[in-house]
């Protein structure tokens, strides 16, 4: 049985790769994760998935299905969106959801433009799907230093963070940080989306992000709680996922996500805090 | 009442003799070159306490959004006396509060000594501060309640806790007793005098005229223009208030662009010329 759950690993260095990939991935982008759903942004990292698809075609149709040239592309693509909206929702009378749906749908129809000028239908699948159980050494690399950069930042932005969650217009009243913090804030998310994007593909690099994140509410209470709870979440469902698209030969980013469609539906039933099952069964209420 | 406070945030509480006086030279404040705050000249001196009132749309809250530099005036200046942006506290008539977001009333508070602390420096030192705050507000025993669980009041009483926490020069109240009930609204308005015997600044905008007549010394009377300032019952007279309805006329979209030079305003302006100085109590 055990061996069931270690064989793939022990046996395929691909495999091992994939995992140390993921495991990278879950423990930088779930935090993140938490911080979006929290502020209600979830779909935000949805459209700003698609806003990163023209960068990385650039960087397909500049230098082939090339790692680094594609997350530079991404890079840039999402940088400039989440900037560019933020700047808008800043300094005109725009809010931010709209500013960056204008943005996002730009920048995505430049994307499938750009690849269905110049690219293959096959080109598009590796776009989409990703190459996670073809990870390179510069990938893993990358995807460490995207989990480092992340957490480090996180940590660092962690208490202004929280204040412009919060109470965005406290912070600005008793000094500078609401702008860097929010923009850096966005900076993290972008990084962590082109890092999923390198190992699960644009169109699933937002799951590993927020499945998690959405699950963990149902196990924990406040972010001390939340982060950890997600991170652990987002792992099984590497895990899982790998394990499952291994014995079943099923494509490895869709597998890991519905892994983590799994563990959000269960949760949903049957976690502790505000599952549905607890609804039903409701205990008698407290004196005070 | 806030005695436990100043003995518990290390370095005590500033001395805030110094500034905290707040100029206003012809000040136009507005929306989309709407005057909101039309021409307001005057002085709030350091350590005092005012009321502002006005009908609706007066801009009352638009004054103070000035004052703290939120939104920038059209015409005009607010001479801040050398105040950094953190020694004016601001407690919005509707705040930004996401109530919804995991954290718990200690956290809320505590957000009060971002200037002591910043980002980084540890809490632990003012863990007696923060519990001093919330026993002030009547908070003690709500250190760990989410703030989704806090009632209207109760929340408004931990936003006066962080104001508490800021230690600020002037503080800014905007419709602090809004739906709040009487013995709430009694307890913080002991904080409010609290504030004004330590010798700060400051200003609440207010609609019940009895209790900025019982707890007010001075009063701005405004209907985009300054009616009257000065001594409260000067202020507050039936003809003032009348004047003040009547100045306080509706939107106008089609409104001429406003010729008066903004240090004359007041002498050939022909709505200015009622009040000269409105800095100290000729009400007209």
């Amino acid at each position: 049985m055990i061996d069931l759950l270690t064989a793939p690993f022990v046996e395929f260095s691909f495999m091992r790769r994939a995992l140390a990939g993921c495991v990278a991935l879950s423990v930088g982008a779930a935090p993140v994760g938490v911080f979006l759903t929290l502020r209600r942004m979830s779909l935000m990292s949805e459209a700003m998935s698609h806003a990163i698809l023209p960068g990385a075609a650039v960087g397909f149709l500049w230098a082939g299905l090339s790692l680094p040239a594609m997350t530079l592309g991404g890079l840039v693509a999402g940088l400039a969106v989440a900037l560019l909206s933020g700047f808008v929702a800043r300094s005109t009378v725009l809010r931010e959801d709209a500013s960056l749906a204008a943005f996002y749908l730009i920048s995505l129809a430049a994307g499938v433009l750009l690849i269905s000028a110049r690219g293959s239908s096959i080109d598009l699948l590796h776009i989409l799907f990703g190459t996670v159980l073809a990870l390179d050494d510069d990938a893993l690399v990358l995807l460490g230093g995207i989990a480092t950069v992340t957490l480090v930042g996180l940590a660092v932005a962690y208490r202004p963070l929280v204040m412009e969650c919060v109470d965005p217009l406290f912070l600005r009243s008793v000094g500078r940080a609401s702008g860097p913090v929010h923009y850096g804030f966005l900076a993290l998310v972008v990084l962590n989306l082109v890092g999923g994007f390198a190992a699960l593909g644009t169109l699933l690099a937002v799951g590993l992000m927020l499945l998690p994140a959405i699950t963990a509410r149902f196990w924990a209470l406040d972010l001390t709680g939340l982060m950890p709870a997600a991170v652990i979440l987002a792992l099984i469902a590497s895990v899982a996922g790998l394990l499952v698209s291994y014995y079943a030969s099923l494509p490895t980013g869709p597998a890991i996500v519905l892994a983590a469609g799994t563990l959000y539906l269960a949760s949903m039933l049957l976690g502790p805090r505000g599952g549905l099952v607890w609804r039903l069964l409701p205990a008698r209420h407290l004196e005070a | 009442m806030t005695a436990p406070l100043k003995h518990s945030l290390p370095g005590g509480t500033l001395h805030p003799a110094p500034g905290g006086t707040l100029v206003l030279r012809g000040l136009t404040l507005g929306y989309a070159r709407h005057p909101a705050v039309h021409h307001l000249d005057g002085t709030i001196l350091a350590g005092s306490l005012t009321a502002v009132v006005g009908p609706n749309g007066a801009g009352k809250s638009t004054l103070l959004k000035g004052i703290m530099g939120e939104i920038a005036p059209l015409e005009g200046e607010v001479g801040r006396s050398g105040l950094a942006r953190q020694d004016i506290a601001y407690l919005p008539q509707a705040a930004e509060i996401d109530r919804a977001f995991p954290v718990g009333v200690f956290d809320l508070v505590a957000m009060g000594l971002w200037r002591r602390v910043g980002p980084w420096r540890s809490l632990k030192a003012y863990r007696a501060a923060v519990e001093a705050a919330l026993a002030a507000v009547g908070l003690t025993g709500f250190e760990r309640r989410p703030i989704g669980t806090l009632s209207g009041g109760q929340l408004r009483r931990a936003l006066f806790a962080r104001v508490l926490l800021q230690d600020a020069r002037v503080i800014l109240l905007d419709e602090p007793f809004a739906a709040i009930d009487a013995r709430t609204t009694d307890e913080l308005l002991g904080l409010v005098h609290g504030w004004h015997a330590e010798g700060r600044t400051v200003v609440a905008v207010l609609h019940d005229l009895d209790q900025v007549a019982r707890h007010f010394p001075s009063t701005l009377l405004l209907a985009r223009e300054a009616v009257a300032w000065g001594a409260t019952q000067e202020v507050l007279t039936a003809d003032n208030l009348r004047r003040a309805r009547r100045l306080c006329e509706a939107w106008d979209e089609d409104a001429p662009v406003c010729r008066a030079p903004a240090a004359a305003a007041r002498h050939d302006h022909p709505s200015h010329d009622q009040d000269h100085d409105h800095s100290h109590g000729h009400a007209a």
